[in-house]
């Protein structure tokens, strides 16, 4: 092989994203958490990074907190269900979409630059109810 | 029993669950706004501790309060991340090298990430307003790379540190087009 062709390689390389499918990242996690992906149970400690379409899950003692990558705040409490249906962020222009449902449980928000920079870009649904974001820090629970 | 009685009971058995929602008082003071809609129409929040109250029978706005949220959203709240802080570095007009003044700072954000539970560095490149769209992209975005590489120079691990250029999109200071501003040319490190 040639330089030039490895120096665009090399290039590719560099521009990709490190992880193309993570959108953020367990900060705290406290008692039983776990994350439901494609079928299978991911631990969740400090560190895990989160997916699209991710389904997190705490138990009775449970309490995790993520940080997405637009710096969207999201934290659970105990017996809890929140599922990442989508995100998107250019981390460029900050254009972007969220949408993640809370099927039950207790949720504290605190939206990041998606929502800031396109007010209803983020979205937060519970079984009955859309909230639509605009810069803003809330809560928001389901009881069956 | 009826089939219809059935599927009737099924339903509201499923419509049973209450949605509780309350909108907490920002940081800085910004005024802020959540809507809420549900099918029977849209319902603004745009007070702090403005709440609203769903369930199958109706949907309430209500007044909630600090000791309510701490009640039911305690747990919740107390699991979230550290508020993400900035430090940011001024470069020399149209070079990539950190300005000598701004060499504190720096170390002042490794001893943040230092104190983190989880190392996690977004590195966001500026440029002034001097020069093309595309130039001021690759500029701001070579600011970010050059901090970046010293971040992990100084021992933070290379996949804790994105690094991304924002071009002159967001000015510190704004400015007309054209014009030198020192403060424009600047990287932000995010500590989150």
């Amino acid at each position: 092989m040639t330089r030039a062709p490895m120096l665009a390689l090399a290039f590719v390389l560099a521009t990709l994203p490190a992880f193309a499918a993570e959108i953020g990242q367990v900060k705290t996690a406290a008692g039983t958490v776990a994350i439901d992906r494609g079928g299978a149970t991911v631990a969740v400690k400090p560190g895990t990074r989160v997916e699209a379409t991710d389904v997190v899950r705490t138990g009775p003692d449970g309490t995790v907190g993520i940080t997405m990558s637009d710096n969207a705040l999201l934290s659970l409490g105990p017996n809890s269900v929140l599922v990442l249906d989508s995100f998107a962020f250019d981390a460029t222009t900050y254009q972007g979409k969220f949408d993640a449902t809370l099927s039950k449980g207790s949720l504290a928000v605190v939206s990041g630059k998606i929502a800031k920079q396109s007010p209803d870009a983020m979205k937060v649904r519970t079984p009955a109810s859309v909230l639509g974001v605009r810069g803003t820090e809330f809560v928001v629970k389901v009881d069956d | 029993m009826t089939r219809v009685a059935v599927a009737s009971i099924a339903l509201l058995l499923g419509a049973c669950s209450s949605t509780t929602v309350v909108l907490l008082p920002e940081a800085d003071g910004r005024k802020t706004e959540l809507t809420v809609t549900d099918s029977r129409g849209d319902i603004v929040l745009d007070r702090p501790y403005a709440g609203v109250r769903r369930n199958a029978l109706r949907t309430q706005p209500y007044a909630s309060s600090a000791d309510e949220v701490k009640r039911d959203f305690g747990a919740a709240l107390a699991a979230q991340p550290p508020r993400e802080k900035r430090f940011t570095l001024h470069f020399p007009e149209g070079r990539d090298e950190i300005a000598d003044e701004s060499r504190a700072v720096l170390d002042a954000a490794l001893a943040e990430i230092a104190a983190r539970p989880v190392q996690d560095v977004l590195v966001v490149g500026h440029t002034d307003l001097v020069g093309s769209g595309p130039l001021n992209d690759a500029l701001a975005r070579q600011r970010a790379d050059t901090v970046r590489a010293e971040l992990i120079r100084r021992g933070i691990a290379a996949d804790a540190v994105q690094a991304s250029g924002r071009g002159s999109r967001e000015p510190a200071v704004p400015t007309p087009a054209g014009v030198a501003e020192p403060r424009n040319r600047r990287v932000e490190i995010v500590v989150r």
